[in-house]
């Protein structure tokens, strides 16, 4: 990052750092079916677990990386934690960057099975 | 100007932004831009150059080609630059991208993505240039264009004072 | 103060293929080939395809995405200029995105085809100036869901 000539960071667009948490928070099965309920409305840690049929630790552990990975956002009022979708977890450009990226590793796949056809 | 071979070896990458600010509207600093005479007068023209062609044909899929070389005196002198490029994307008064490389006695040594936004200020106007390049073998670098962007934009300012 | 509306990324993806680089080459340089494996069949259907690969050659392509997709059987196409070829080693293209007749992109795209005991490893680095242009089409407004189904599908495959 540099700064500009009037001393106001200019705005560098996406963070490749973000973009690789939204993968890797996502790249989980039970991270996605997660993320899935929480799309349909808010829910309570402990309410998550029952029908994911894993452990309340391994809940804790998966929101936590959806946490880091700014989609999702837990509050705690009294002894109830509740997470929710965090709408803004990912921006218009942000969306736009992970799917050009996905859509250029489809394209390498197809080459890859293109080159092992020819032989 | 001093260039530096860098490494025979890939390609390096590199974005930088530079922001200058001038007193002036975004349409007169933007015309520097658009208008063919002008836009010589700054970008094209220098002490130690020699403008050999400058064709600019302003508009998205337009290209602009610009061939020079250096006087006697400077370094690399008598040999053939040129640079030569693609108007991307033009939004009036507000943005410009161009595609454009740049070679040397026909070799070309970078390609780059640039993109000029014109924002207007209290003061006139806040010029945000991004530039993404790919630099290959036997080019200047990442460090040394910038600093010549950085130079190019002053010599804007002084030409848009003189106009 | 108007901010700046263009947002500006760099992503790179490597790859390894058990072919030479000089089969690499091929299969981008062949308008044939490269039709084979650049054209996307996911959530798109193909509609143009034109090749003059040469430095100040152009390509261009054109798609249409699906009903459900959202962008909702909107036209995309890329408009592609080749900057630099050197064969069997390194392609640079500058291309803009173009959806519903409105540019959203502009793109600096390398290609590196690096030999190796295996064969080649591709790395490809692509930069980026995407408008977050007001007059564009609103991706945000169902880009979301979709966007994260189809991320996970393409992680899990």
């Amino acid at each position: 990052m540099r700064r500009g000539e009037t001393g106001r960071t200019a705005r560098h667009g996406t963070d490749v750092t973000r973009i690789n948490r939204v993968f890797h928070a996502l790249g989980d099965p039970t991270r996605r079916a997660i993320v899935e309920k929480l799309s349909e409305r808010p829910i309570s840690v402990s309410e998550l677990a029952k029908p994911l049929v894993i452990t309340l630790a391994a809940v804790v552990q998966h929101l936590q990386v959806l946490e880091e990975s700014g989609l999702v956002r837990t509050t705690k009022v009294g002894r109830v934690r509740t997470c929710r979708i965090e709408p803004a977890g990912l921006s218009v450009a942000e969306q736009w960057f992970a799917d050009r990226r996905s859509s250029w590793e489809q394209k390498f796949d197809r080459l890859g099975e293109l080159l092992a056809e020819e032989g | 100007m001093e260039t530096k071979v860098i490494e025979e070896r890939g390609v390096t990458h590199s974005t930088f932004v530079i922001e200058h600010s001038y007193p002036t509207s975004p349409e007169r600093v933007f015309a520097a831009f658009s208008d063919p005479g002008k836009k010589r007068r700054w970008f094209a023209e220098g002490v130690h150059k020699v403008v050999d062609e400058f064709v600019m044909d302003f508009r998205p899929a337009g290209t602009e080609v610009v061939r020079y070389h250096y006087k006697e005196g400077s370094p690399y002198p008598g040999l053939p630059f040129v640079n030569e490029g693609t108007y991307q994307d033009i939004v009036p008064n507000r943005r410009i991208v161009n595609a454009s490389t740049m070679s040397l006695g026909g070799k070309r040594f970078s390609a780059s993505l640039g993109t000029f936004e014109f924002l207007p200020t209290e003061t006139g106007t806040n010029l945000v240039f991004t530039f993404q390049g790919a630099f290959f073998e036997g080019s200047d670098g990442p460090k040394i264009r910038e600093m010549g962007w950085r130079m190019l934009l002053d010599l804007l300012e002084a030409y848009l004072e003189r106009e | 103060m108007p901010q700046p509306t263009v947002t500006h990324s760099t992503f790179v993806i490597e790859r390894s293929y058990t072919a030479t680089p000089q089969r690499v080459f091929a299969a981008f340089a062949d308008p044939a080939k490269k039709q084979r494996w650049f054209v996307e069949s996911d959530g798109v259907e193909f509609e143009a395809f034109e090749a003059d690969f040469r430095v100040g050659g152009k390509e261009y392509s054109r798609f249409r995405s699906k009903e459900d997709s959202p962008l909702k059987g909107a036209s995309i196409s890329n408009d592609t200029w080749y900057q630099d070829i050197v064969p069997d080693k390194r392609i640079v293209i500058a291309y803009t995105m173009t959806v519903a007749d409105y540019r959203i992109s502009a793109s600096l795209a390398t290609f590196e085809l690096v030999p190796t005991a295996e064969g080649t490893s591709l790395i490809f680095t692509e930069q980026t100036a995407f408008f977050e242009n007001s007059d564009g089409p609103k991706i945000r407004e169902e880009g979301w869901r979709e966007l994260l189904e189809r991320l996970g599908r393409e992680l899990a495959s």
